[in-house]
């Protein structure tokens, strides 16, 4: 019984964080302004590596813990990245 | 789904409660990205998913690992002590861009810059 309450849990929690990504979308879309569109980005990110981590714990696999680092990583690249295109109109000066 | 039945019921249950809890704090953040009404107020939705979000699904995953490996497994810390480290450097670099943004156009609604400084 517990784990079948495990398995829906991850589900609804799949669920939840998809429905999280989809309101970043959204952001994204609708803007109205640069630095929305970048800080809806950066939301993004953090939830697709939170789908992925609920992912790894559903399948038993550690290798997913990877992935997500690697999401981080590059998240956080490119968030810096394209604010430092904000502020100066080019990213190396 | 199989290797998860190798997991006794007790942490079955903790995994569960951590994981809803994570998303749960993931979702009320990207809501309120959606919802708010200005930059500078949403600025602050997102990061409770970065903080809270991911500390409770981690500690459901270092739970859930840790307990099918029969040994501590705690380098799903690192994505914590990351993203911790990371997320406070790239909102302070967004919001003194959009602030030189706003102010360059003359907005009314930031704190414009005094002569002498």
């Amino acid at each position: 019984m517990s784990h079948g309450l495990l398995g829906a849990a991850v589900i609804v929690a799949q669920i939840l964080l998809l429905l999280a990504m989809s309101f970043s979308i959204i952001r994204m879309v609708r803007g109205p302004r640069a630095q929305d569109r970048v800080l809806a980005l950066d939301a993004l990110y953090v939830n697709a590596m939170l789908l992925l981590l609920t992912v790894g714990i559903r399948s038993g696999s550690l290798l997913y813990v990877e992935a997500g680092l690697i999401i981080a990583l590059l998240g956080f690249a490119g968030t810096v990245a394209l604010s430092k295109f904000l502020m100066r109109g080019q990213v190396i000066e | 789904m199989s290797r998860l039945d190798a997991l006794p019921p007790w942490a079955a249950i903790l995994v569960a409660a951590f994981v809803l809890l994570g998303a749960l704090f993931a979702f009320v953040g990207s809501l309120g990205l959606l919802r708010l009404e200005n930059f500078y107020q949403r600025v602050h939705a997102p990061t409770l998913g970065t903080t809270l979000g991911t500390f409770f699904m981690l500690a459901g995953s270092i739970t859930c690992f840790s307990v099918l490996h029969g040994r501590p497994i705690f380098y799903e810390i690192l994505i914590g002590v990351f993203l911790t480290l990371t997320t406070p450097i790239t909102l302070m670099l967004l919001v003194r861009a959009a602030l030189y943004r706003d102010r360059e156009e003359g907005s009314q609604d930031v704190p414009q810059l005094t002569p002498k400084d």
